[in-house]
């Protein structure tokens, strides 16, 4: 699964251009469902029709259910290119310019930019704000910048793999939430039998609207939806109280800042979870949320819930997951999706 | 001239009954189809020569940004709230009409001769602010403009020559290219415009719209930010007068479709249209309710570039303005459903 | 039904946002005399059908009140004190020394506690406590906490209906079962009433945070009219005067962009007819309500919001006139009875 999650990570994907990550997606998942499609927005739709389990005799034990992995990541994009050619920008999704400063960037390309940041500033002990950074792509004058105005770029870092003892620690940009993905992906492959009907959905926009999750769920209108992404840890120094710890198991999400888990969802992944004896731990989040959020409000409702891939340093270009949670996030997907 | 008659109209968000009026005639004979909807927007429908089957939605929004009246003092001064973004540093010392007779009104703040140390730096809060009817008591003024009132600014257009000004080309501007295109010839699609309501508050005529127009894909057409004057730095204007229609690849709102965009530039290129790409990030617009539409709506907006839009006078360059017309006309001449097509991704 | 028992019941029932159940049942109980068909929406909404006699196809008016109130949640259990979070818009300020219900597996009485003023530097003793400061006490051992509370448990609030004098009462969650009351008054006073519309009262879930049970239940209904209740600001010291609606001065009727005209107009004649004091609330754009949500489903839905004043929001002591909640339910049943059959006609823009 390593080569998959490296695969994953350093592809170029930021939200709105989303055209290469689909296409490396596109190409694991082809050989392995029955239906593909790629809706109005982007979102790479993959159904994997339920089958009755042999004996049962009984039609529609099954339900219709979402499995949600957003293909985006956040990025920047070039708002003006100055006399000299370097290029002002604007983020894409959650960037912190604190993640900046000297932060090399790769646009669609491969035209690779450092990010400066102003050194006459009125307060240098501050965090710069974004009107004070800048790409340079070595440009001497506008008219020789490769870059362009609506130009988006993301974050360059390669796929780390750190052993220990305890466990095995991934680190890349872009975890969020290429590591879903990649769940999605195992899971897909490991799916024998399942007397659900499973769309799984790689879905276009989460970082900046959450728009791609909610005009897919609208043209499956599941039963059930699980959005699949990546949440934070208490596990770090001077960091905000939180009860999730990397390597205690995927979390299974009670609340966020955008929305309630559905008490259903939840138990189901916390039932299974403590079936199979998978750890997992519960998770409150108090800042952030994911496509579920979006997913729950589609038609008339769809009651939905979040599998979460605990992540230290999200949204910066080193997120970290243990390699055991990744695992046991695919072993609880299996385990739902094998029985009614 | 249909874009002095839209800028003059009256129409608050919420209360866009005069444009809507102007609208309706502009464009009744010149479409297939004219209603309007439970929330006011006028739904015009123009059908296509039948060679490409896509249903196409443009939209301009009607509603500019104004103020309500929500209470009155003792001395018969109406208390007042923003209705959509005004910047409250425009309003003191502005003209107002107030209510469906137009009644004026004035805002005036405490005399410079009187302010303390200090006071004359800040900007005064719109809670601070009152609007002067010339009433004489809380009962009159009550009368005269009962709470939920609205008022606009009573600026006149006026032609300056290659520019014009007047107040709300946010969006009366978008709604005035989108006449112009109602006004031509058929498209080979089936057309589905839009002159949405109370875009100002949230993007809320358009996202009813959209649902039940279901289209293949939109375009969104409006006035937008141009920050070009004199700066320290060498940054951004957002978009620049005389550099032609503004694309947005993307705002606050939306991500636009790479797809409509590159046959916006496309087009434009080949047929040697002026345009400029908007600065990305920047305010939000119809688009940003479209494109959730049920399944999703691939959706560009494309702009007149307007200075100081959302103050008491805007202005905009005709050739712009004619530029956008052309451009629109052109690139959806060259739309179909092969546009719209994905390759092997 | 007398509205002040009512309220003491809706009032101290528990249902916290997303978890809206021990007042769900206890509105079906309700509701049950009073209407035709009750069915759960995707989301938990209550959604009741009272049946017009009009011929079919029946136009419908949607009534929403939202079920839910704001709560706090269990984020953390450190030394056998739990940590928190809110659910919906908690106001801190409320917080120090109050009594509450912790539902772990089985319902545990504590308190929030924070540091004494005594040992806080003089800054700190000026601030509301911020969140990651605040833990609940429930007084038992940290092996008993660890064995009985959980991550994700709900902490409500624990509060007593208080009756106040002239007919005016305080306690939590007035927002929004005050309106919840003026609902099911409404059914009550319809039940024998020969009405033309079908009329779907929905107790929705989640308003407090993102009006969640309005966006999917007006959807699953698609209503042709509808009306949400919901509470206003109060008039009390600290409120500004074009914010604040006096206790006892009757519903207020919201008007600006959220809100039809036409159907303001008609409410406005219905209280007038029927002699009940209104109040007119302007509202320049977002009304914070589930009406707010209700406007936009599907093609657009001509909406109304009625208000019920309400001193002290999100406060423990929310406080309100009972008249007002009286008069907003006899608004609701007068309008719904002169409800003609045609009257969507009547509301299309002059203009079209």
């Amino acid at each position: 699964m390593r080569e998959l999650i490296r695969k994953l990570v350093e592809t170029y994907g930021p939200s709105g251009v989303e055209e290469q990550i689909r296409a490396v997606i596109r190409a694991e998942v082809e050989p392995l469902a029955g239906e593909l499609r790629v809706d109005p927005l982007g979102s790479l739709v993959v159904h994997k029709q339920g089958s009755p389990s042999a004996g049962s005799g009984q039609a529609g034990e099954g339900q219709c259910i979402v499995l949600d992995a957003h293909m985006d990541e956040i990025g920047v994009m070039v708002t003006y290119v100055d006399e000299k050619g370097f290029a002002r920008f604007t983020r894409i999704g959650g960037v912190s310019p604190l993640t900046c400063a000297g932060a090399r960037v790769a646009f669609a390309d491969g035209t690779v930019g450092v990010i400066g940041v102003e050194e006459k500033r009125e307060d240098a002990s501050k965090t710069p704000k974004f009107e004070q950074l800048y790409i340079d792509v070595g440009a001497t004058s506008r008219d020789d910048c490769p870059v362009h105005v609506g130009d988006a770029a993301v974050f360059v870092r390669p796929f780390v793999c750190m052993e220990r003892a305890q466990g095995t620690r991934l680190i890349a940009k872009a975890m969020d939430d290429r590591i879903a993905c990649a769940v999605l992906i195992e899971t897909l492959r490991r799916l024998e039998h399942t007397p659900h009907d499973v769309y799984f959905v790689f879905s276009v926009q989460e970082e900046t609207t959450l728009s791609g999750a909610r005009t897919s769920t609208y043209g499956i209108n599941p039963d059930l939806a699980i959005a699949v992404d990546v949440t934070g840890t208490g596990d770090k120094p001077e960091c905000r109280p939180m009860a999730v710890e990397l390597g205690k198991g995927p979390a299974v999400k009670v609340q966020d800042s955008g929305m309630i888990a559905h008490p259903r969802v939840r138990d189901l992944l916390v039932q299974r979870a403590k079936e199979a004896d998978i750890p997992y731990q519960l998770e409150v989040l108090e800042r952030g949320t994911t496509n579920a959020a979006a997913m729950q409000l589609v038609r008339a409702g769809v009651p939905s819930g979040c599998l979460s891939i605990p992540c230290r340093y999200i949204h910066t270009p080193s997120e970290m997951v243990d390699e055991g949670d990744v695992q046991n996030s695919v072993q609880l997907l299996l385990e739902v999706l094998r029985t009614a | 001239m249909i874009l002095r008659e839209l800028s003059e109209a009256v129409g608050v968000s919420g209360n866009e009954g005069d444009v809507r009026a102007v609208l309706l005639d502009a464009v009744r004979e010149h479409v297939d189809d004219v209603r309007v909807d439970t929330m006011g927007n006028v739904l015009a429908f123009k059908h296509g020569t039948g060679r490409q089957r896509m249903r196409v939605m443009l939209a301009a929004h009607m509603d500019e940004v104004g103020l309500m009246v929500v209470g009155y003092d003792d001395d018969g001064f109406l208390r007042v709230r923003s209705v959509g973004g005004i910047d409250p540093r425009l309003l003191p010392g502005t003209l107002l009409q107030v209510g469906p007779e137009h009644t004026p009104g004035v805002i005036g703040v405490k005399p410079i001769h009187l302010l303390k140390k200090g006071e004359g730096e800040k900007v005064p809060k719109l809670e601070g602010l009152v609007v002067d009817i010339g009433a004489k008591s809380k009962d009159e003024a009550r009368k005269l403009a009962p709470l939920g009132t609205y008022a606009t600014f009573t600026t006149r257009f006026r032609e300056l020559g290659p520019t014009v000004s007047g107040k709300a080309f946010d969006d009366r501007a978008g709604c005035a290219v989108l006449v112009e295109l109602l006004r031509g010839e058929r498209f080979r699609f089936d057309l589905h415009a839009a002159f949405t309501v109370q875009e100002e508050v949230g993007l809320r005529g358009a996202r009813v719209a959209a649902y039940g127009i279901e289209p293949d894909c939109a375009f969104a057409l409006e006035g937008t930010i141009a920050d070009d004057i004199p700066k320290d730095k060498d940054v951004s204007p957002t978009t620049e007068l005389g550099q032609g229609p503004a694309i947005t690849v993307m705002d606050r709102s939306f991500i636009a479709d790479r797809r409509l965009v590159n046959l916006l530039t496309s087009t434009a290129e080949e047929l040697g249209i002026p345009y400029q790409i908007k600065q990305p990030g920047i305010g939000g617009t119809d688009a940003g309710a479209i494109h959730l539409a049920r399944e999703g709506v691939p959706s560009v907006t494309v702009a007149v570039p307007c200075r100081y839009i959302h103050s008491p006078v805007a202005l905009l360059r005709l050739d712009d303005f004619n530029n956008t017309v052309q451009l629109m006309r052109a690139s959806l001449s060259r739309l179909t459903q092969r546009t719209l097509e994905r390759g092997k991704d | 039904m007398e509205v002040i028992p009512l309220l003491k019941q809706l009032s101290e029932a528990d249902g916290i946002a997303g978890h809206e159940e021990p007042v769900r049942v206890f509105l079906r109980q309700t509701w049950q005399p009073f209407v035709d068909e009750m069915r759960e929406g995707k989301l938990g909404s209550l959604i009741a059908l009272k049946r017009g006699i009009g011929s079919e196809p029946r136009p419908k008016l949607m009534l929403a009140a939202h079920m839910d109130e704001i709560g706090l949640m269990v984020t953390g259990i450190e030394k056998g004190f739990l940590r928190i979070t809110r659910v919906g818009g908690t106001d801190r300020r409320v917080l120090l020394g109050l009594e509450v219900v912790v539902h772990g597996r089985r319902d545990l009485p504590g308190v929030v506690a924070t540091r004494p003023p005594h040992v806080l530097p003089q800054d700190e003793r000026e601030k509301a406590v911020p969140w990651d400061k605040f833990f609940v006490d429930v007084g038992l051992p940290t092996e008993e906490v660890e064995r009985l509370v959980t991550v994700g448990d709900l902490i409500s609030i624990r509060r007593e209906m208080v009756e106040l004098k002239n007919r005016r009462v305080a306690g939590k969650a007035m927002d929004d079962r005050a309106c919840v009351a003026a609902v099911t008054l409404a059914l009550e006073q319809l039940s024998g009433v020969r009405h033309a519309w079908d009329v779907f009262a929905v107790a929705t879930v989640q308003e407090e945070v993102g009006l969640k049970g309005a966006i999917t239940a007006a959807y699953g209904v698609a209503p042709d009219l509808a009306i949400a209740l919901d509470v206003t600001f109060g008039k009390h010291p600290g409120v500004p005067e074009v914010d604040a609606f006096p206790l006892g001065g009757g519903p207020a009727i919201g008007v600006g962009p959220n809100f039809h005209p036409g159907l303001v107009t008609r409410l406005k004649e219905v209280a007038e007819a029927h002699e009940i004091p209104y109040q007119i609330d302007p509202i320049p754009g977002r009304s914070g309500t589930d009406a707010w949500a209700i406007q936009v489903t599907r093609e657009g839905v001509p909406t109304a919001l009625v208000s019920v004043p309400v001193r002290y929001m999100h406060q423990p002591v929310e406080t309100l006139a009972a008249q007002d909640v009286e008069r907003a339910g006899r608004l609701l049943a007068a309008f719904i009875a002169g409800l003609e059959m045609d009257f969507m006609e009547g509301l299309a823009w002059e203009d079209s």
